[in-house]
């Protein structure tokens, strides 16, 4: 959020041309305007009910396109997440029920925050095996992680034969009770997980504009040689986006076992999808070297809340599907616009300095 | 001067080519005649690519006119030139690996059948004349990309010669060719100028041309200083007229000693793709606040050695020593933290993040400095930008403008900006001055002078001689990856140092090995 009005600042202070700040406030514009539409299309919208159940479907986009943000801005590309998600929360339902046989007997069982800790180191192993295959066997980021989508899907399906973890309540006997409280609990009023959201969300806003690791994924993605150059590391900034896009990846499927509190080896299918329009909507570059998470979180309430809103609106899913393509569509359009607009800008003001 | 008019095909006739802010070509006259070998030299930005492209049809002179067969004629584009029989064989290749050799010769001009599927067989019998004659053994069904470099530069020629043109321009055809290479291309040349194709021909190396030229046409600075038939003129000429005696402004020595050896480099190897060494045994030493300057030509392995000082070929082999301490991490990020910094050549591939501010190219080697754990304390960085935007005197309005929108010259200033920020003790800087207008050459050279001066140990690879003469204490020559020369700059003449750059090169290799080391 930081981010968003930070960009619109800048374009206020830079552009002489008031268009130009419009469209690079465009995805704020956006917010709004599907805020205000559906306020007036759906009288309930507005509740505070609603909008707390909004945030919650929301905050499972936004986490996994924060990663998907900065693995674009490296230049590339996060397949796999949608399968994270569904294998960690299998790995969190597998622990739940069955603990780990150690072969001799004797079965451990962890506590909750032993297990949400194990499926975080999870998902963060399943990121840095994609930096592995990306940074040292030169392999494709875009089939690399097709890669390990198949994989991990694959692996989260076997690890239960096809069938739902039911019921994770956990027993007292054993002490893992507790489970729920990530998708049903409430801080304040407003859910575990939105608030969960609130902390990374500045954690990697925070970490893209004050870091020195936040500054080299952007260099890395704006011209990766220059990068090596200068001494940035970049194949370690790139295990660093990957395993962080598997660990906002975890995140999510932790939450979405919690909220049902079952696990389903299917959970998360074309999640990534959502995750890459969402991004793609907040303005990060496919071409890498821009975007911020503000303007993420952004895209990700847009999408979220189009589709909730049709939905309340009674419009079949198959034109939610063909609305929100075009809403992605015309989102790349208006950022290709700006694009050439501000280049013409800046020779313009070249042109006048002499 | 030189006479007889009547075999002129193509005349430019005071030609000037204005990019945003410079002026590449000033009223540039250049004559090509039919049958003869049309020889253009010049240093480095002295104009003669820009010159070409005019002809080639791919840029459009700004002022001035084009006559052809002596009728004015503006091309376009590219295509347009091809069909008035204007070709040309590029210095960068511009060819499609993944297409077979037939077809990149045929690119844009398939053989078809009646319905307009390719003829793939008519296509490779007709490419295969054309190979034939360049005698390389290169088949017109092989994919592009599993030639050698030579190859693909011979199948670049190929392409050029089946256009059937009345005007060849070649752009430094032998910058990637072996000694045998270059002998079959020069028969081609020589085939082509008894059909009475005229060639236009670039290259850096002064013995090919005397070989091979009929006339020759010296460029310096974007206009023409000379032109004379080459049987009336020798080396000595050629570098008279393309060095020229106007004075730059090289910022005066300020008589400082250098100190102790700092720095030394022994034995330093980097094979080539193609086969090879790339950089060949090579070994140097750098004392404190001393200059030394590397000259050589193009493909001479300056560049290369810079990157295997700074670490980027893993492949590459030797050692390097700073304050007689061996630097044993192999990656650039270390060697930067021990107190090397390259200035590279390339600016815009290799130098600048150019969707980037200034202030975030400025510090994104030295981000450290600035760092307390992973926090980056903004004032201390932001005073550090205003610093060296001040020091180097960079003209932006806010350090916080996209680097993309200054001059060549001022983005120069910011790499160079960024390598001083991670307080180097050696500073590699590779064509500091490519590509920058004089005034920022200037601020370049007295800058290099200051850091001299402030202890800071200098290699800069140039291949302008007025530099390489000026500015340094101790000048090393290289050519063909090897060390071929190195002067005190008392003892240092022009000849010795352009004798020194040729050997090992053109066609003839017999005094490649003598001056080894």
């Amino acid at each position: 959020m930081v981010d968003a009005t930070a960009n619109t600042r800048e374009g206020a202070a830079s552009g002489g041309s008031l268009l130009l700040t419009l469209m690079k406030a465009r995805t704020f514009i956006a917010l709004i305007a599907v805020v205000l539409f559906f306020s007036f299309a759906v009288p309930t919208f507005l509740s505070t009910a609603n909008l707390i159940l909004m945030s919650k479907h929301v905050a499972l986009n936004a986490f996994l396109a924060m990663g998907m943000t900065f693995v674009i801005i490296t230049g590339g590309i996060d397949l796999s997440v949608g399968s994270i998600v569904g294998l960690c929360g299998m790995v969190a339902g597998y622990l739940m029920l069955n603990g780990v046989d150690l072969l001799i007997g004797y079965t451990v069982y962890f506590n909750v925050i032993e297990i949400v800790a194990i499926t975080l180191v999870v998902g963060t192993i399943i990121g840095a095996v994609n930096g592995l295959l990306i940074t040292r066997l030169n392999v494709a980021p875009f089939i690399a992680t097709l890669g390990t989508l198949y994989v991990a899907r694959g692996a989260a399906l076997l690890s239960s034969d096809g069938r739902t973890f039911p019921n994770l309540v956990g027993s007292v006997d054993i002490g893992n009770t507790g489970f729920g409280y990530l998708g049903a609990g409430r801080i304040l009023g407003l859910p575990v997980s939105v608030w969960l959201l609130i902390v990374v969300a500045l954690a990697a806003a925070y970490l893209a504009r004050f870091t020195p690791l936040g500054r080299h994924i952007f260099a890395v993605g704006g011209n990766e040689r220059a990068a090596r150059v200068s001494g940035v590391r970049v194949d370690l900034v790139k295990m660093f986006v990957y395993m962080f896009s598997g660990f906002c990846a975890a995140i999510v499927g932790l939450i979405i076992s919690s909220e049902l509190m079952a696990s389903h080896p299917a959970t998360g299918e074309s999640f990534e999808l959502n995750a890459i329009a969402a991004a793609v909507l907040g303005g990060t570059s496919m071409s890498g070297g821009r975007g911020t998470i503000g303007g993420t979180i952004v895209g990700a309430f847009v999408i979220g809340i189009l589709s909730d809103g049709l939905v309340m609106m009674g419009v079949s899913s198959f034109w939610q599907m063909v609305i929100k393509g075009l809403v992605i569509i015309v989102a790349v359009v208006v950022d290709q616009v700006q694009r050439r607009l501000q280049s013409r800008v800046t020779l313009m003001q070249m042109a006048k300095v002499g | 001067m030189i006479g007889n008019d009547d075999n002129i095909i193509l005349k430019l006739e005071d030609v000037s080519k204005v990019y945003s802010g410079t002026v590449a070509v000033k009223q540039a006259s250049f004559e090509v005649r039919r049958g003869a070998v049309n020889v253009l030299v010049g240093e480095n930005g002295a104009g003669k690519s820009t010159l070409m492209k005019i002809i080639a049809g791919v840029e459009q002179p700004t002022l001035g006119r084009i006559l052809l067969d002596g009728k004015e004629v503006s091309f376009a584009s590219a295509g347009d030139a091809a069909a008035h029989g204007i070709a040309m064989v590029f210095q960068e290749l511009n060819l499609f690996g993944n297409l077979s050799v037939a077809e990149n010769i045929f690119a844009t001009r398939e053989v078809t059948n009646a319905v307009g599927k390719i003829d793939h067989r008519e296509q490779n019998r007709r490419a295969a004349l054309f190979l034939d004659r360049l005698q390389a053994g290169i088949r017109p069904d092989m994919l592009v990309e599993d030639l050698m470099i030579g190859q693909q530069q011979l199948v670049e020629i190929a392409k050029a010669v089946s256009l059937d043109a009345r005007v060849l321009i070649m752009d430094e055809p032998t910058s990637a060719l072996s000694a045998a290479e270059v002998e079959i291309l020069f028969k081609v040349v020589a085939d082509l100028k008894a059909q009475g194709v005229a060639i236009v021909y670039i290259s850096h190396r002064l013995e090919e041309l005397i070989r091979i030229g009929d006339t020759i046409t010296v460029l310096r600075d974007g206009r023409v200083t000379g032109s004379e038939l080459v049987k009336n003129i020798d080396t000595q000429w050629i570098v008279r007229q393309m060095i020229g005696s106007d004075a730059k402004d090289f910022a005066k020595a300020d008589g400082h000693r250098p100190g102790e050896e700092m720095f030394r480099v022994e034995e330093i190897c980097l094979p080539r793709a193609t086969g090879g060494l790339a950089v060949d045994h090579v070994s140097l030493s750098l004392r404190g606040g001393e200059i030394l300057g590397i000259y050589g030509l193009m493909g001479a392995g300056r560049s290369e050695l810079f990157d295997c000082i700074m670490g980027r070929h893993s492949q590459s082999t030797g050692k390097v020593f700073l304050d007689g301490k061996e630097i044993r991490q192999r990656d650039t990020a270390s060697r930067i933290r021990r107190g090397l910094a390259l200035i590279p050549e390339d600016r815009q591939r290799e130098g600048l993040v150019s969707i980037l501010s200034v202030a975030t190219n400025l510090t994104m080697s030295s981000l450290r400095r600035f760092a307390s754990l992973f926090h980056i304390n903004g004032k201390a960085e932001r005073h550090a930008v205003d610093g060296m935007v001040k020091e180097l005197s960079i003209k932006v309005a806010d350090p916080v403008q996209e680097v993309s929108s200054l001059s060549g010259g001022n983005q120069q200033k910011v790499v160079i900006g960024k390598a001083l920020l991670t307080k180097p003790k050696v500073l590699l800087m590779d064509e500091p001055s490519r590509g920058i207008d004089v005034g920022a050459k200037a601020d370049v050279f007295r800058t290099m002078r200051r850091l001299s001066q402030e202890g800071l140990g200098i290699l800069f690879a140039t291949s302008d001689l007025d530099e390489v003469m000026a500015l340094s204490d101790r000048i090393a020559v290289m050519s063909n990856g090897k060390l071929t020369g190195l002067f005190e700059r008392s003892e240092a003449t022009e000849d010795a140092v352009i004798a020194a750059s040729a050997l090992g090169h053109g066609p003839t290799e017999k005094t490649g090995e003598t001056l080894h080391g």
